[in-house]
């Protein structure tokens, strides 16, 4: 701590007396640099680990919506960066040390500057409003994907604690691991069988909750075969945190393959394996199911949709 | 015979069988048998009693809501600290050392302590000590609601506390999302506590939002117009019409929950009928605005502090109230952001994404304000102004984290991540905690006539903001590595080290806490050499620095004529002389009385009651509450006089 200083200061003849220990500014921003200190020897090796998934998109749909976190970031600096400057350099320039420094107690309007805050704001909201616009309509996630590829239907139901995806066109369902060509619109149908959770694929694009009685609408496209992570977001209970699934992208040839191989064998998903699913339970292994009960997906919805 | 006296109350309520609660609830036990131990041993029980439990006077309320929230601050705390230190245990596939049993119901304890029984009742504790000094008021419109009001909170507080070591918490968040807080998912009393804690103290909130806005419009001092009302009381009026405004959703949108659980009626249900998306709208319909009532405050507190110690007039002081005005109206238009992702259609999530951001321009604005009232200012950096320096900056990085938010598609990536959280925090951190700390810095002096200790505050600001960044700036990034909020265990060793960084920011910040303990402790044993006996230790511009420190009973001897904003700035400037004693009139002061703790009481009693299912119990407590009220209406005997020469009397002591 610095030594204790007087200020004097004189107010239409009075004068006034105020200690501080904080007598120089260098001693100010000395303290912030250290305080910055731990805060770099901590960050940059952290910074170099770790996959930025967000980042890092494999389809159009993620890739659009990260570039477009990395637009909106950019334009917000325009502001921020003169606010930091200002902060730092008008704290140094009129410390009360400074006697140099212009001193105007009684200024508190400035039509000028008053004028530049309010507009120079209100055009840069402006500019990311249109952004807001044309973004929400071109990412909907209830917007089909323009392709001359017929898309490939999934639908999803989210389980305590397990994601159960059911490909009606191909009679085939599975738990925790989602299969897809690449190169394909993805059309999902998603609902819940018990509380409120969050469909996720980070690298192929945004989410959309599950809920019980409805139907939610998510078209994504992913470009490049891969292993990824899917998640649940939504806290859902006890066995939330083991509600993760695997989601597999294949060439559209390993996926045609996929379909006539990989059933062979497979346990069927009748209304009893079902009832033993619904049971709660948390990191489930992936299982395929080489054919599902007609229009489960409906009968799920259905079940809470009743009126008393 | 049982279910009738106890409800569902059993002696395995109790969970003997949990080392680490039954450890928190033998802390807790220790610590209250200490302080009662102590009251008792220096017989400060009739003292207690007569100037704080049966207070009315706001300075004193006010001093007992800020007691509540550091307490509780310790508490939520402590739920900060465990969940760091599990999440950075428990990676690839350990399980550290909390079971999801109690993780979940830790951060569900966490929010709601940190924004009811933190954030709320440390800014209802400025204010009651503050506006009226700053208005000039002898005291608030209604002073025994006031005192039903902190009562209130005080036990909703406590009801949050029982459930440490009677039953559990709720374990769905402190938002408690349907179904998951619905019967079928959570069967046991920890639900219950979360509602009847939150709707008892929405109560409180609600009565103190209507007794402030009545106080504020009707009690200035002459010459006091709209226009020269201190922007902190600005604020504050303007959080009150939020207050009054948002709770009684909060209110209706509770007792539909209740009606949900206690009688097997189906709102929010999955089924028959019911409709879970309705609770999110109604919640976040409060929800939203409640942020803003925890900001605002703040906001005006740092407008204060930045004009006092710049020394200099607040910049654009108009463009701050309208500014204000403005946010507190958008702040009822953005509530859909909270779920973007919850299927509304392209033309919905846009209309929300872009009111949102329409709220950082009057944010904007008072962030430029704040520096154009350091521009050509004489500023000394007490500690209230590090406070506000450290919130300026990092306010900055958490809007612009909001915006991106706001954008819809760029939601759908970010939302329900340790993004969110960072964000969410970012804002409430240096956006609220940090004001009300420079409030109570700067306030200190005029309640207890001496200041805070400046090496410790210093100390405590240092550790504060350095662990701040280092606990949640690596938030931001886990959230870009995609990891979900309230995580107890996870697989990906990527993230570990930034959670082992975040933990060590929390260690910091504990040691800010201690800090600031260690401040208060030195302050006091060194209370005659930091003595303010000017009762303007800053050099301030509103009228609660022209009384003594602390203010007499009744405020202000003589109500005060106001001709400028910075009214006492300009009485010191024209010669600010004692008024002649001639002028001093009798004064009507409220009487002391226990019906605001018996109503509180007998409301708690009432709220476990319910949480419990003993119905006669909770029928009786209920009449109590009505019965107490109703006596207390028919008291006609509810003022006493200090006469005139009496008032010239106690002046010419304190001259």
């Amino acid at each position: 701590m610095g030594p204790i200083k007087n200020c004097y200061i004189r107010v239409s003849g009075r004068v006034l007396a105020f200690q501080t220990s904080f007598p120089d500014f260098s001693l100010f921003m000395r303290r912030i640099l250290w305080s910055c200190l731990p805060i770099l020897l901590l960050a940059t090796p952290a910074a170099q680990a770790g996959h930025w998934v967000l980042l890092d998109p494999k389809g159009p749909i993620a890739r659009d919506e990260s570039s477009l976190m990395l637009t909106a970031f950019g334009l917000m600096l325009v502001v921020v960066i003169p606010v930091f400057v200002m902060t730092f350099l008008f704290a140094w320039k009129y410390r009360a040390s400074n006697e140099q420094a212009p001193y105007t107690p009684d200024w508190d309007h400035s039509a000028g500057i008053e004028a530049v805050v309010w507009l120079v704001p209100t055009a840069l909201i402006l500019i990311l409003s249109v952004m807001v616009w044309q973004s929400s309509h071109r990412l909907s996630p209830y917007r089909p994907l323009a392709s001359p590829v017929p898309p490939l239907h999934v639908q999803v139901v989210a389980m305590d604690w397990k994601w159960l995806f059911i490909y009606p066109d191909l009679g085939l369902a599975s738990i925790n691991r989602l299969v897809v060509p690449v190169d394909t619109p993805l059309s999902f149908q998603i609902t819940s069988d018990s509380v409120m959770s969050s469909f996720f694929i980070p690298q192929w694009g945004g989410q959309i909750y599950a809920m019980g009685g409805m139907k939610t609408r998510l078209h994504l496209l992913v470009d490049q075969p891969g292993v990824y992570d899917g998640l649940n977001t939504q806290f859902s209970g006890e066995g939330f945190y083991g509600m993760t699934f695997r989601a597999e992208a294949l060439s559209r040839a390993d996926f045609s393959r996929w379909t006539r191989e990989a059933p062979r064998g497979q346990p069927v998903l009748d209304p009893i394996t079902f009832n033993r699913l619904e049971e709660p339970s948390e990191h489930v292994p992936p299982q395929l199911y080489s054919a599902v009960t007609p229009h489960l997906f409906d009968q799920i919805i259905r079940k809470y949709s009743g009126m008393p | 015979m049982h279910e009738e006296l106890f409800g569902k109350l059993e002696l395995s309520s109790i969970p003997y069988d949990s080392p680490i609660i039954m450890g928190a609830v033998g802390s807790a036990i220790l610590m209250t048998l200490v302080v009662l131990g102590t009251v008792t041993w220096f017989r400060l029980w009739p003292y207690l009693w007569k100037e704080w439990f049966t207070s009315v006077d706001h300075k004193r309320l006010g001093v007992m809501y800020v007691i509540l929230a550091l307490v509780m601050l310790v508490r939520g705390f402590a739920d900060a600290l465990m969940m760091r230190s599990q999440q950075a245990l428990a990676a690839g596939g350990q399980a550290g050392y909390l079971p999801p049993y109690h993780y979940d119901q830790i951060f569900s304890a966490h929010g709601t302590i940190m924004i009811i029984f933190v954030a709320m009742p440390f800014f209802v504790g400025l204010m009651n000590i503050i506006v009226p000094l700053q208005i000039g008021a002898r005291d608030v419109a209604f002073p025994f609601v006031n005192a039903v009001s902190l009562w209130l909170t005080v036990i909703s507080a406590w009801l949050v506390m029982v459930s440490l070591s009677i039953g559990n918490f709720s374990h769905a968040g402190w938002s408690g999302y349907p179904p998951l807080s619905e019967n079928g998912y959570s069967p046991g009393p920890g639900v219950d506590y979360w509602i009847w804690s939150l709707q008892l103290g929405g109560i409180g909130t609600l009565l103190t939002g209507i007794n402030f806005f009545v106080t504020i419009v009707r009690m200035r001092a002459p010459g006091m117009t709209w226009m020269r009302i201190p922007i902190f009381t600005w604020t504050i009026l303007v959080t009150t019409v939020l207050i009054m405004l948002a709770f009684p959703v909060l209110t209706v949108t509770l007792a539909l929950l209740t009606l949900d659980r206690y009688l097997d009626m189906h709102f929010f249900t999955n089924d028959l009928g019911g409709n879970l998306m309705m609770f999110p709208n109604l919640f976040w319909s409060w929800g939203h605005p409640e942020v803003y009532i925890v900001i605002l405050p703040a906001f005006g507190i740092y407008s204060e502090i930045t004009a006092t110690f710049s020394r200099k007039r607040l910049f654009g002081y108009t463009s701050m109230v309208y500014a204000t005005i403005a946010i507190a109206i958008l702040s009822f238009g953005v509530w859909l952001h909270h779920f973007f992702t919850m299927g509304a259609g392209a033309n919905v999530n846009a209309f929300f994404g872009i009111a949102t951001m329409v709220i950082a321009v009057p944010t904007g604005v008072k962030v430029f304000n704040w520096l154009f009232t350091l521009y050509r200012g004489r500023i000394h950096f007490a500690t209230p102004m590090l406070w506000t320096l450290g919130f300026i900056i990092t306010f900055c990085i958490g809007g612009m984290a909001g915006v991106l938010l706001s954008v819809p598609p760029a939601d759908f990536m970010l939302h329900n991540s340790e993004f969110l959280v960072a964000h969410f925090h970012n804002m409430l951190i240096p956006g609220a905690l940090f004001g009300y700390f420079a409030g109570y810095t700067y306030w200190f002096p005029k309640v207890f006539g001496f200041k805070l200790d400046e090496t410790w505050g210093k100390r405590a600001f240092w550790a504060w903001i350095t662990g701040f960044y280092l606990a949640f700036m690596p938030l931001y990034g886990l959230g870009l590595m995609g990891m979900p909020r309230r995580l107890v265990q996870y697989g990906n060793l990527d993230w570990q080290p930034y959670l082992l960084v975040a933990m060590a920011g929390t260690g910091l910040i504990a040691l800010g806490i201690l800090f600031q303990i260690i401040q208060l402790g030195v302050s006091i044993l060194h209370r005659e050499a930091l003595r303010d006996t000017s009762g303007d230790p800053w050099d301030g511009r509103s009228l609660e620095w022209s009384l003594p420190s602390p203010p007499p009973l009744y405020n202000f001897a003589v109500i005060p004529e106001v001709t400028d904003l910075d009214a006492f700035t300009r009485m010191k400037r024209e010669g600010h002389s004692p008024p002649p004693s001639r002028s001093y009139e009798d004064i009507h002061m409220p009487r002391n009385t226990p019906a605001g703790m018996g109503v509180g009481v007998a409301a708690l009693i009432f709220g476990f009651a319910m949480v419990w299912h003993i119905w006669g119990i909770a029928f009786f407590s209920l009449i109590t509450v009505v019965m107490i009220l109703v006596a207390r209406a028919a008291v006609e005997d509810v003022e006493w006089v200090i006469p005139a020469h009496e008032v010239a009397r106690m002046e010419e002591v304190r001259s």
